[in-house]
């Protein structure tokens, strides 16, 4: 019998099973992926947003300003990469794209997908907004004052939106650390376990596994883009989470510095527009694009997506050389349609919560919500906090051993540590979040064969039973 | 740590340069390795066709390896394996900073330990932050990478069962294990080619090849005896536009470009397959070279050298193809062992005028579009070498075969063949037990006939043959009734502790 459990092993959840795991509780975290956040976890811009952007009053709002606030003392506790670069909302010239970028007008895009509209209100919207939501330090500077923080920036640019809190962190460095840590303070994580019913039974959850059937007395439903199909399994009070999906090209660290900043354009309709960032590991980030589709699988990429991203970018900061793309990718953002995160107690099932439609600013605001959530818990279902609880974690570290992935140069002993750490890695992709192994240029080509052969010795199995990502995507045939 | 002269790479070129450098009097050198054994990606490359130039004689890779990596013994030149420089910097000295592991002196090829054998090496340690060589001059020899699915930018899934060619290469031809059972390969360079009959000869259903260009850039020798060989279709102007399968591949949508490589619309075909090779070009890999500062040429991706191949930082010179992508070894080796030389001057007679840059000689890219009008009735293509000459066989009035279009007599007496008996060279790898890797490769003693190639792979994919093998090894003897022996390429060691590896197994 558990007292809570977690269905959900995104960044969300494992924020929420962290904070959980300095009380006196029993706790289980259900995943149904081979591995801790593979959802909207590992495919997102990896932004701390400033928290400009969401209406005051509102939970996106509260949580994401304190998600910000508490990221940089959680990265040092915690040793996940994080780093404060401060963000820049760019406003335009009007209809620049059509009129300044030839390489659009000549490249067979449609204008529609480039025009960004000179709005200078919009601007001092966000500022405003910003500052009712206790964003620090928030100012509108003029163009040139932007190309002085950061030269890159196009000329037709006439004012924009700085805003030094913005961040930007690992969003794998940050799940596994909060996965590692709660880990170490009790928390079980099950992996490839995918819930397919819950019963409540007097004040007792029932929930039915393909593995089992976990006893719970509170249940929290962090389950992403399934957080509708769990909450339907107990409530009758209907919920429906969309996925809507998001591409993004990313590029060599060759050209990593092009931007110190992370630069947004002014928002739309559909989320925040386009974003140029570095990533913390040094590569260039463009996108997401913004479409609500039915799937809620479909991560796949397309030619029209991938296009946009890198000609909204151009608009940004000039055009990058195609050449220098590594991988392009996409994420589905859970969208609850109410225009902010469900985070309650569902009305019709005492002891169940819902923490749902936490899309855009979820990642930022995912430790926030932890500690949101558990303050519910503790209300709850009253609990002493653990004496022994252990703050600390440590990241894998980088040595001078062999070499495995030659781009990123992760040693053989920072393979081995990957699996050998709770929840530790059990396929190629778990590998490569926890180390970076695969991420650089080759993109795996010379180190998969090594890492293949060290997952079987570790764990026990023939090469040909090692997966991409889980059951179904073995990389080997069985030989005959 | 001082050396004359570092050798950054064990692979072809860097073998040449080095065994150049010694026999120009330089005898105090180091190559540094990553991998766990000498020769580079020619061990993974099997098949035959090397050496021509440089030997003489059509060798296969790892053959071809094995000849060079003695020359290296031979002078007693110190190695390490497992060992990556991972920062150069110029200057007098020239300082390296290296990553290496514990087994750094473990031969994967010869049993011995190379610590012990090698006395000058001996007080080679492993500081704390890696491994610190000065050095007078050294040679760049890191070769190439692929170009990976990402930076082709091809939309889709993100599935398991997308390899590219050289990794699958790896896969087979190394570790003995299986990729993939239909496969579509995207490319039509040498690469793809040798790979679309390597998992053709495995079993695979191969079910195409896919280039986007209107000619294949591999050569024609490798289209006639890696595709038509085989009844592989090779798509030209074609490319890959999306790719379906969540967890492992489903099937690849192809499509028809114009000259701009834009596609055609209505042209779209779903292929299904559980595997994509992609042979999409190489890049020379000078993450290391850009780091330190030297000069690159955008056109070849590769430094910008003189006519010595030294690079704008003085001593430090380049070769193979982490200077510029080279089709054949024999022109990595011959450019290695000029840059060895150059190297070995500038040890021993210090730094002359640098004088001109000048851009390494590539010779022209193969572009062959197959032909339909051809004939196949009486016109081949000579498989003989690279040159691919285009024959025509006429049955004289008196009986004999005569071959018009051949530019030596290999071409004769090939046309002569291919129209009575056609045979072939057959090359793969044979299950090891007990060895320190699974599979070792082989080859045929002679040609074999043309129509018993797979009934020649099923008996060697049903053989095993026990640890040690030595390269020259005869392992099945007279194979499907040919009269022809399967030999050994390579060495495979015993493995040291095989019960150990059980039990870690368990």
């Amino acid at each position: 019998m558990y007292d809570v459990i977690i269905i959900g092993g995104g960044v969300v959840g494992c924020c929420i099973a962290r904070e959980l795991s300095k009380i006196k509780m029993r706790i289980a975290v259900l995943e149904k992926n081979s591995d801790i956040g593979e959802g909207a976890t590992k495919a997102n811009s990896g932004i701390v947003h400033a928290g400009y952007d969401a209406a005051a009053g509102t939970l996106k709002a509260l949580l994401n300003v304190r998600g910000n606030k508490m990221m940089k003392e959680l990265a040092d506790e915690l040793d996940f990469p994080f780093i404060n670069n401060g963000s820049l909302v760019l406003c335009f010239e009007e209809n620049i794209a059509s009129a300044e970028n030839d390489h659009i007008a000549n490249s067979g895009v449609s204008a529609d997908r480039v025009v960004i509209k000179n709005d200078r209100s919009r601007l001092e919207e966000l500022l405003d907004r910003g500052r009712q939501n206790g964003v620090a330090g928030l100012k509108i500077l003029t163009g040139d004052a932007i190309r002085r923080l950061e030269p890159a920036v196009s000329q037709s640019v006439t004012s924009g939106l700085y805003a030094p809190t913005g961040g930007i962190v690992c969003p794998f460095g940050l799940t596994y650390a909060m996965a590692e840590n709660a880990a170490v303070n009790g928390v079980e994580f099950y992996r490839q376990t995918k819930v397919v019913g819950i019963e409540k039974k007097k004040d007792i959850f029932y929930i039915t596994c393909d593995r089992g059937v976990f006893e719970g007395r509170l249940v929290i439903n962090v389950a992403g883009i399934y957080a509708d199909l769990i909450h339907n399994m107990v409530s009758n009070e209907p919920m429906t989470i969309r996925p809507r999906r998001g591409e993004y090209v990313l590029y060599d660290k060759g050209v990593g510095g092009r931007v110190s900043h992370t630069v947004f354009q002014l928002p739309g309709a559909y989320g925040k527009g386009v974003l140029v960032t570095p990533t913390v590991h040094g590569n260039l980030l463009v996108g997401p694009t913004a479409e609500d589709i039915e799937d809620k699988e479909a991560v796949n990429t397309t030619a029209i997506g991938s296009a946009t991203v890198m000609d909204k970018a151009a608009v940004s900061i000039g055009k990058i050389a195609v050449g220098e793309v590594i991988t392009s990718f996409a994420g589905l953002r859970a969208h609850g349609g109410t225009g902010d995160f469900t985070i309650k107690e569902v009305d019709d099932v005492p002891g169940f919560l819902d923490v749902a439609g936490i899309d855009s600013p979820g990642l930022t605001a995912a430790p926030a919500i932890g500690e949101y959530v558990a303050q519910m818990v503790r209300e709850i279902l009253p609990a002493e906090d653990k004496k022994d609880f252990k703050p600390e974690r440590r990241g894998i570290k980088s040595g001078w051993g062999e070499v495995i992935c030659r781009c990123e140069r992760i040693t053989k002993e920072e393979i081995y540590e990957a699996i050998r750490r709770t929840p530790g890695a059990t396929s190629i992709d778990g590998i490569k979040r926890r180390t970076r192994a695969g991420m650089g240029r080759c993109q795996g080509g010379f180190c998969s064969p090594r890492i293949i052969e060290i997952l079987a010795q570790e764990l026990g199995k023939e090469p040909w039973e090692i997966t991409k990502a889980g059951a179904g995507s073995e990389i080997l045939f069985y030989p005959d | 740590m001082k050396k004359d002269l570092v050798i950054i790479g064990g692979g072809p070129a860097g073998l040449a340069a080095a065994v150049e450098a010694y026999d120009q009097g330089v005898h105090d050198i180091l190559i540094l390795e990553r991998d766990s054994e000498l020769g580079g990606i020619l061990n993974q490359c099997i098949h035959n066709g090397f050496g021509l130039h440089t030997f003489k004689e059509e060798l296969t890779g790892p053959e071809y390896a094995l000849r060079y990596v003695k020359m290296v013994k031979e002078r007693k030149i110190p190695f390490m394996l497992r060992t990556m420089a991972v920062k150069l910097k110029g200057g007098e000295p020239i300082k390296i900073t290296a990553m290496c592991g514990d087994e750094r002196w473990n031969d994967r090829r010869e049993e011995v330990l190379l610590e012990a054998e090698n006395e000058p090496l001996a007080g080679l340690q492993k500081g704390a932050e890696g491994l610190e060589i000065e050095a007078k001059a050294v040679v760049l020899a890191m070769g190439c990478r692929e170009r990976a699915r990402g930076a082709l930018n091809i939309p889709g899934y993100r599935p398991a069962g997308i390899f590219t060619a050289g990794s699958a290469q790896r896969f087979v031809n190394i570790e003995g294990l299986i990729p993939g059972r239909e496969v579509v390969v995207l490319g039509s360079g040498d690469i793809g080619l040798i790979m679309a009959r390597r998992m053709k000869l495995q079993g695979a259903d191969v079910k195409m090849v896919v280039e986007i260009m209107p000619y294949s850039g591999g050569l024609k020798r490798n289209i006639v005896q890696c595709l038509e060989d085989f009844n592989i279709p090779l798509k030209l102007s074609h490319t890959i536009v999306d790719i379906d399968g969540k967890h492992r591949l489903k099937g690849v949508t192809i499509a028809q470009v114009d000259e701009a490589g834009k596609e055609l619309p209505d042209t779209a075909e779903y292929i299904k397959c559980d595997t994509l090779l992609l042979s999409c070009g190489l890049i020379p890999e000078n993450e290391l070279s850009i780091d330190a500062g030297i000069e690159m040429d955008r056109l070849t991706h590769g430094p910008v050298v003189n006519d010595r191949m030294e690079t704008g930082c003085r001593g430090i010179f380049s070769c193979g193809n982490v200077l510029h992508v080279h089709d054949l070894v024999d022109n990595v080796s011959k450019e290695a062992k000029a840059a060895g030389k150059s190297a070995a001057e500038y040890v021993l007679s210090g730094a002359g005028e640098w004088g001109k840059a000048t851009r390494p000689k590539s010779p022209p890219k193969s572009r062959y579009t197959p032909t339909p009008e051809r004939d196949f009735t009486n016109q081949l293509i000579c498989i003989g070498c690279p040159v691919g000459c285009l024959l025509t066989v006429n049955k004289r009035s008196d009986g004999q075969l005569e071959v018009t279009g051949n530019s030596c007599p290999v071409g004769a007496e090939y046309g002569r063949k291919e129209m009575t008996a056609p045979t072939r060279p057959l090359t793969a790898s044979v299950k090891v037990t007990d060895g320190i890797g699974a599979v070792v490769s082989v080859k045929t003693s002679a040609d074999i006939p043309k129509n018993k190639i797979m009934e020649c792979m099923a008996e060697i994919g049903r053989a095993k043959v026990s640890a040690p093998v030595v390269a020259g090894d005869i392992l099945l003897k007279d194979i499907a009734g040919t009269g022809v022996h399967i030999i050994a390429t390579a060495n495979m060691l015993s493995n040291p502790a095989p019960e150990n590896k059980m039990s870690q197994k368990v």
